[in-house]
């Protein structure tokens, strides 16, 4: 047994109106063919643990490129920066979409790629790559991570910058879905899941849905209250496994 | 949850951060994951000066309950200052 080594670098892709975005990629070295995961950041920041959740995705064997979508604000604390896009509102699902198109565009470009793509999120980033698998074509995977609002049931929550409620975009969802999620969270709660796993039934869409007793949101970030190992631990196989079977075969150490 | 609501409250006033003593004119408060609390989720204000740009901020990151706490607390400091002092707080 053995680990796979990697090689990480921040990168840059064309983002939405052309402008040149930022992104942390991580794969892992030599000569493979890799399957591609675009992995979004949750609202308060292009953190630490994304960063991290992009390492362990091409740690077992994958290429994942991790786009800051605050890259606009320019330098700095990844806290402050976050902390000024949520003063004014979030980032337009218009702008995301185009920023994930790119990353898209880079992932296939490299010459590592497998030609398979899948799109990953974490809470809001949850809800942006069910958005993309729904609203953006060419994915071979979509990965929620208890994302809040793809069921929107406060009408506050539709804005012009987040005019849709993704659920209502489902039928254009052509890739299967995997769906990870706490059943002691209040956003998404048990009962929009359900709905959730309705509509893909309903509309006949390929999906996992995992939920897991004793946890809320967030249960993968081990650096958080939230945290809890065992599901974690089952919940990041089930990733691995999913992503293997679509966008794969991932890459292994001997 | 990842909650996109701000609440922005304009203020008169100052706070001190890391280059010393600035002018701040709102507050961003909002409740959703923290950076640094060691909570799953916290009340946070980030005091800026958007006159400014908000090129600085001095923010907290309080649990709910010391959130209403210090809620409370400045509604009492506010009405002791107003009969000690007879300002208009």
């Amino acid at each position: 047994m053995s680990y796979l080594p990697m090689t990480t670098d921040i990168v840059s892709f064309d983002g939405h109106n052309g402008v040149k975005g930022q992104a942390y990629y991580a794969r892992p070295s030599g000569p493979h063919k890799l399957g591609g995961v675009i992995l979004i950041h949750h609202l308060p920041a292009w953190d630490d643990w994304c960063i991290e959740a992009c390492r362990k995705l091409a740690h077992f064997g994958f290429a994942c490129i991790a786009p800051n979508l605050y890259f606009r604000e320019g330098p700095g604390s990844p806290d402050d920066i976050g902390a000024k896009v949520r003063a004014r509102g979030g980032v337009s699902d218009e702008q995301f979409l185009g920023d994930t198109a790119g990353c898209m565009k880079f992932l296939r470009a490299q010459p590592e790629s497998n030609g398979k793509v899948a799109v990953m999120g974490f809470c809001s980033g949850g809800r942006h790559a069910w958005l993309a698998g729904c609203s953006l074509p060419g994915f071979d995977a979509i990965v929620d991570c208890w994302g809040g609002n793809v069921i929107v049931d406060d009408p506050k929550d539709i804005t012009p910058a987040r005019p849709v409620a993704p659920i209502d975009l489902t039928e254009k969802m052509t890739a299967p879905v995997l769906g990870i999620f706490g059943n002691e969270d209040q956003r998404p709660n048990p009962d929009q899941v359900n709905r959730t796993e309705e509509t893909l039934k309903k509309l006949g869409k390929t999906y996992e849905f995992h939920r897991y007793d004793g946890v809320g949101h967030g249960f993968f970030a081990a650096e958080r209250p939230a945290y809890r190992a065992e599901q974690a631990t089952d919940g990041w196989k089930k990733v691995y496994g999913f992503l293997d079977k679509n966008i794969g075969p991932r890459i292994k150490a001997l | 949850m990842c909650s996109y609501i701000v609440d922005k409250v304009r203020l008169t006033g100052s706070a001190k951060g890391q280059a010393g003593w600035l002018d701040v004119d709102t507050a961003n408060v909002y409740f959703d994951h923290p950076f640094h609390a060691m909570l799953d989720h916290a009340l946070g204000i980030d005091f800026v000066n958007e006159r400014d740009g908000a090129p600085e901020r001095i923010a907290v990151e309080l649990s709910a309950e010391s959130a209403k706490q210090l809620a409370l607390s400045i509604l009492v400091a506010l009405k002791r200052g107003a009969a000690e002092h007879g300002d208009a707080a």
